[in-house]
C-alpha cells in the first residue's frame, strides 16, 4: 500500500499512538519512520507519567492521556510497565515551597488534585526522603512507565489494527499536489490527503519546509540508572527548583533499578542523530540525587544514556493543524515532557484529523504562535 | 556446611576475624573478601530477580556478581576487596529502606 | 584542562601495558599508567597478595621466567611512571579519561592513549550456570594462583580452548581430583588446525603435555560434547552432558570452571570512538587496528588481548609495538628494524591464534538449542526465551534493540558476560549471520560507578 487517508511522518510515541487511534476511527494510515520505532527521545526519556508541574493549559491533554495510561492493557493489549505509583515534587527552599503551594491551588482548577505534605507527615509517609526536604507536592495518580516499550507497543497495536508501518523510511521530500501530499522516502513514494508531522526534534525542519519555521533546538537530556535494589521507593520524585543543575529526578522500577535524569543537558545533532551523554553531567547529578534520596548514596550507577530531544523556545510543544497548509497537522517539539502526553496526543490528533475537532482545548500549542505578524 | 572454596596452599598466614550475617568467621590475612566468605560458606548474595543465590563468577572484577553489603550500608565488590579484620558483611537482606 | 606530564596514558598494567610503558620510558617519557587492580601483572601473570610465599615456579609453571621478568620490569617502572593502581577508568570524554580511585573522581587528559585492557572468559550459558560453585575458567585459575584456593575438591572443567586443559592440569597438580575435562570442540578440529598451530611448536607441545598428564592421572577427557545442565539446589551438585555419540552423562562434582576462549575488554575503545569490524575467525566484533596497534581514532592505540586475543607473549610484543607507533606518531625517531622485528614475531602468533580458533571454535551452535528458560544475562536474569521474543515477536534485528526490549546486557556487567552469547542466540533465532546481530554498544560507566563518588574540588 502506498496510499492512505493519513500519512504520519515519525514513529515515536506521538506518531505510533496517533496511528493506533486513527485506525480506531477507521482511517487508513501509513506511518513512515526513518530509523526504528521509538528509538530517539520516545525510547530514551526518563519515563515520567507526570501531570503536576506542567504548563496548566496542558492539563486537559495530560488528564486525557492519564486515563489512557491507566487502561493500556485494555486498549493496546500491554501495559508498558505503567505504574501509578504517585509522583512527588520536593522543595528544599522556602521560595520553592511557595511555588508548590501556588501550583497546587491553580492545578485544582484544571482537575488535578495535589496533596501538600510537610513536617512529620512527610517523614512518616516517605521515610527515605531527605530530612532537609521542606515540602512534597504529591500527585497520587501519576507514576511512570518504560519508555523503551511504550512506542513499540503502540506500533504493534497499530499494526494489528491495520496501520502500515515502515521503518528505515527516511523522508527525502514532501510535495503537496491539488489533493494529496506525496511523500518521497528512501523506500519509495507514499500519498495521502492528510499528513501528520510527529518527527520530534526533526519536526522543525519539515515545518520550515512548509513555510512555518519554529524556534526548536535539539538537546540531549542526561539519563542514568543504578544497580537494582529491593523495590521500596514507590513514587517518582524530583526536586522542585528553578536552579537548572539541581533539577534532578528519579524513579525506582519494580525490578529494582533507580532511573534518574535532570540537571544540565548536553548537545544533540539532527545530522548525526546522536545525543551526547557527558559523563561530567552525570557526576554533577550525583550530589543532588543524594540530597533528594540519601540512601541512593550507597549504590552504584551502572549505565548512562541520552537521546535526541527537541526543545521549543517557549517550552510548549507544537500540536494541531498547520496555519498555512490544508490537511497538514503537527505534533512535535515536546520539550522533554512528552512521554506522559503521548497516548493523549495520539487520541487527540486522531480525533482532530478524523472529525475536525480536538475534543479538548489545544489552541495554546498551535504553530501559528510563531507566525510573524504583518510588518509594522 | 562446607564452603565453596578450599585452601590448598598459603594456609600459614595470620588468621583474621570477620562477621558474616552476624556469624563470626575466620579468614586469613591476604584473602579477598570473596575468598573469606566462600571458604566459610556457599553464598555471597541473592539475585534481585528471585532466581536464587549467587557466589560470584569471574573473580576478576568483570562480571559484577559478587557485590555484598556491609552492615553499615556500604557496597563492596568481594572479589577485588581485601578482607579486613572486623568487617561486618551481609549476604542477605540489604540495609536499604 | 592542561595535559600534565608527557600526556601519554597507558590503561592496564598487564603484559601489554607494562611493555608499552617500558618502551615509552626508554624513550624518555614519563607515562601515566592506570590499573584497576591493586597490583600490576594482569590476569595471566597475576600476582599473589603481599605475604604469600609460593615462588613464581609454583604459580606460573612453564611461564614462570616470563612472569618474573614482567614483574621485575613493572617494579622497575614504578618510580619512572605516574603509577595509579586501584584506579578505574569509567568514561572517556574529549581526550580526557575520567577515573575513580576509592571514591575520588579525577580527570586525566591525554595526548596519546594506549589501551591495554585485557580480556575475560568468553561464555556460553547453560541451564544452572549461575549456581554457586560455577566460576569462569579464569576465575578458577585466579582462585588458585592469587588465593591458594580451589573451586572444588572434585571439580569439572567445561568449555574449550587451551585454558581448559591448562587449568585442569594446574588443579591436578594442586592435588585436586578433577572429575572431568569436557570440551565442546571435536578432536578432529585440532588435527585440521595443525598447520596454523605449528607456528608455535613449543606451545603446541605444551598443550599436548597437559592433556597427556591429565590422561595419565585418569582424568576423563571428552571432546565434541554438548553441555546440558548444571544441577544443584543452592550450589553445584553435578553437570549433565551428552557425548559425541549422543549418550547422556552425569558428572557429580562440587565445582565447575567454564570458559570458551577469551573475549577482549573493548568498552574503553568503544567510548574512545574506535571503529569496530566483525572478525569471522573469532566470531566477534573487534576494534580495528593497523598492524602496529593504531586504532581508527588518531592517538588512540590498542594492544594486547584487549584488542584481539593472541595471548600474553603477543601482548608483550603488541604493547611495545603500540608504544613505538605512538612515539613515531608524536615525531620521535623509532628504529624501523625494531618495529619490523616486532611485527614479524607477532605475525607468527597471529597465525597460531587463527589455528586455535579453528581447533577450539566458540560453540556458537549451542545457542540455537539453549532451552528458553536458560538465563543468558546473569545480571538481570534474562532468559534465552525473552531474548528470542525480543528478536521474534518484537522484531529486534540486532542486539542493542533486543537489549532495549528484553534488558539483556543492561545489568551491572554491561554485557561483558552475556554479550557474545546473546548475539548468537539472537542470530540463531532470527536466522541471520552473527555479524548482523551486531555488538552491544559501550556506555559509561564501563564498570559500576559508586554514586558516592566525590567530584574533584
Amino acid at each position: 500500500m502506498t496510499q492512505a487517508d493519513v500519512i504520519i511522518v515519525g514513529g515515536g510515541l506521538m506518531g505510533t499512538a496517533s496511528a493506533f487511534f486513527l485506525r480506531q476511527r477507521g482511517l487508513s494510515v501509513i506511518l513512515l519512520e526513518r530509523d526504528l520505532v521509538g528509538s530517539h527521545a520516545s525510547g530514551t526519556n526518563f519515563g515520567n507519567v507526570r501531570r503536576q508541574g506542567r504548563f496548566l493549559p496542558q492539563l486537559p491533554l495530560a488528564n486525557r492521556s492519564r486515563a489512557i495510561w491507566g487502561d493500556l492493557p485494555g486498549i493496546i493489549g500491554e501495559d508498558s510497565e505503567f505504574l501509578p505509583s504517585g509522583h512527588l515534587r520536593i522543595a528544599f527552599r522556602e521560595e520553592d515551597e511557595a511555588r508548590l503551594v501556588a501550583h497546587a491551588a491553580a492545578a485544582r482548577e484544571w482537575g488535578l488534585d495535589l496533596d501538600l505534605i510537610t513536617g512529620n507527615a512527610l517523614r512518616d509517609r516517605f521515610p527515605y526522603l531527605s530530612p532537609s526536604a521542606r515540602m512534597a507536592s504529591h500527585s497520587p495518580l501519576d507514576g511512570h512507565a518504560n519508555p523503551r516499550l511504550a512506542a513499540p507497543a503502540f506500533a504493534r497495536a497499530a499494526r494489528r489494527a491495520g496501520a502500515v508501518l515502515h521503518e528505515g523510511a527516511a523522508v527525502l521530500g514532501i510535495v503537496k499536489s491539488a489533493e494529496d501530499f506525496v511523500v518521497e522516502t528512501a523506500i519509495g513514494a507514499f500519498r495521502a490527503p492528510l499528513l501528520q508531522i510527529s518527527a520530534g526534534a526533526w519536526g522543525g525542519r519539515i515545518a520550515a519546509a512548509f513555510g512555518e519555521p519554529v524556534p526548536i533546538t535539539p538537546a540531549a537530556p542526561q539519563m542514568g540508572v543504578t544497580e537494582p535494589m529491593p523495590y521500596r521507593i514507590a513514587p517518582v520524585m524530583g526536586i522542585a527548583t528553578t536552579v537548572k543543575e539541581e533539577g534532578v529526578y528519579l524513579r525506582q522500577v519494580k525490578r529494582g533499578n533507580i532511573v534518574f535524569g535532570g540537571g544540565a543537558r548536553s548537545e544533540a545533532s539532527l545530522d548525526t542523530r546522536r545525543a551526547r551523554l557527558d559523563p561530567l553531567n552525570t557526576l554533577a547529578q550525583l550530589p543532588h540525587l543524594a540530597r533528594l534520596l540519601p540512601p541512593i548514596r550507597a549504590l552504584s550507577i551502572i549505565r548512562t544514556w541520552s537521546g535526541v530531544e527537541g526543545y521549543m523556545a517557549d517550552d510548549i510543544p507544537v500540536m494541531g493543524p498547520s496555519g498555512k497548509v490544508t490537511g497538514l497537522f503537527y505534533a512535535f517539539g515536546f520539550c522533554g515532557h512528552g512521554f506522559q502526553l503521548g497516548p493523549g496526543v495520539g487520541a487527540t490528533m486522531a480525533e482532530l484529523i478524523a472529525t475536525g475537532h480536538a475534543g479538548i482545548p489545544i489552541e495554546p500549542f498551535h504553530i501559528s504562535r510563531f507566525a510573524q505578524g504583518p510588518p509594522g | 556446611m562446607t564452603g565453596l572454596l578450599h585452601r590448598v596452599a598459603e594456609a600459614d598466614r595470620p588468621p583474621i576475624r570477620l562477621s558474616v550475617d552476624g556469624r563470626e568467621i575466620t579468614a586469613l590475612a591476604g584473602d579477598t573478601l570473596l575468598t573469606a566468605l566462600l571458604v566459610a560458606g556457599a553464598r555471597l548474595r541473592d539475585s534481585e530477580f528471585g532466581d536464587g543465590t549467587r557466589a560470584g563468577f569471574c573473580l576478576m572484577g568483570a562480571c559484577q556478581d559478587c557485590w555484598v553489603w556491609t552492615e553499615a550500608g556500604a557496597r563492596l565488590r568481594a572479589c577485588s576487596t581485601p578482607a579486613e579484620p572486623g568487617m561486618r558483611i551481609l549476604t542477605g537482606a540489604a540495609p536499604w529502606p | 584542562m592542561a595535559v600534565t606530564g608527557d600526556g601519554v596514558i597507558v590503561v592496564g598494567a598487564g603484559p601489554a601495558g607494562i611493555r608499552a610503558a617500558e618502551r615509552l620510558v626508554a624513550a624518555g617519557i614519563r607515562p601515566t599508567v592506570v590499573e584497576e587492580s591493586a597490583r600490576d601483572g594482569g590476569q595471566i601473570y597475576r600476582r599473589q597478595p603481599e605475604g604469600f610465599r609460593r615462588p613464581p615456579e609454583a604459580l606460573y609453571g612453564a611461564d614462570s621466567a616470563k612472569a618474573r621478568a614482567l614483574h621485575e620490569a613493572a617494579q622497575a617502572l614504578h618510580p619512572r611512571v605516574d603509577w595509579r593502581p586501584g584506579t578505574l577508568v569509567w568514561a572517556i570524554r574529549d581526550g580526557t579519561l575520567l577515573v575513580n580511585r576509592a571514591g575520588q573522581h579525577e580527570a586525566l587528559p591525554f595526548r596519546h592513549l594506549i589501551l591495554a585492557t585485557g580480556a575475560t572468559d568468553r561464555i556460553m550459558p547453560l541451564p544452572g550456570w549461575t549456581l554457586p560453585g560455577v566460576t569462569s575458567l579464569g576465575g578458577a585459575q585466579i582462585a588458585l594462583k592469587a588465593q591458594g584456593c580451589v573451586i572444588g575438591r572434585e571439580p569439572v572443567f567445561l568449555g574449550t580452548g587451551p585454558l581448559l586443559y591448562l587449568v585442569a592440569w594446574q588443579y591436578l597438580k594442586a592435588g585436586v581430583a578433577v572429575r572431568g575435562v569436557l570440551d565442546t570442540s571435536a578432536f578432529a578440529k585440532r588435527v585440521l588446525a595443525a598447520p596454523w598451530l605449528a607456528a608455535r611448536p613449543g606451545l603446541l607441545a605444551r598443550g599436548l603435555a597437559y592433556t597427556a598428564a591429565l590422561r595419565r592421572a585418569g582424568v576423563r577427557i571428552a571432546t565434541n560434547i554438548t553441555p546440558l545442565e548444571v544441577e544443584g539446589e543452592d550450589r553445584v551438585a553435578a553437570l549433565r552432558w551428552r557425548d559425541a555419540a549422543g549418550v547422556e552423562h552425569r558428572a557429580a562434582c562440587d565445582g565447575i570452571g567454564m570458559g570458551y576462549g577469551l573475549r577482549p575488554e573493548t568498552q574503553l575503545a568503544d567510548l574512545a570512538g574506535c571503529a569496530f569490524a566483525f572478525d569471522g575467525g573469532a566470531r566477534l566484533w573487534l576494534p580495528v587496528t593497523d598492524g602496529d596497534g593504531r586504532s581508527s581514532v588518531p592517538c588512540v592505540y590498542l594492544a594486547g588481548d584487549g584488542a584481539q586475543i593472541r595471548g600474553a607473549d603477543a601482548a608483550e610484543l603488541a604493547g611495545r609495538l603500540a608504544a613505538c607507533a605512538a612515539l613515531r606518531d608524536s615525531g620521535r625517531a623509532v628504529d624501523e628494524l625494531e618495529m619490523a622485528t616486532l611485527r614479524r614475531r607477532l605475525a607468527g602468533m597471529t597465525r597460531f591464534r587463527r589455528g586455535l580458533e579453528r581447533a577450539f571454535p566458540y560453540p556458537a551452535h549451542l545457542a540455537a538449542d539453549l532451552p528458553d528458560e536458560t538465563l543468558v544475562c546473569r545480571c538481570e536474569a534474562i532468559t534465552a526465551g525473552a531474548l528470542r521474543q525480543a528478536g521474534g515477536e518484537y522484531g529486534a534485528a540486532e542486539v542493542n534493540r533486543a537489549k532495549a526490549f528484553s534488558r539483556t546486557g543492561m545489568g551491572r556487567c554491561q554485557g561483558r558476560m552475556c554479550g557474545p552469547a546473546a548475539a548468537e542466540v539472537l542470530a540463531a533465532a532470527r536466522g541471520i549471520p552473527m555479524a548482523q546481530a551486531g555488538r552491544l554498544r559501550g556506555a559509561a560507566p564501563v564498570k559500576p560507578l559508586p554514586l558516592a563518588t566525590e567530584a574533584a574540588p
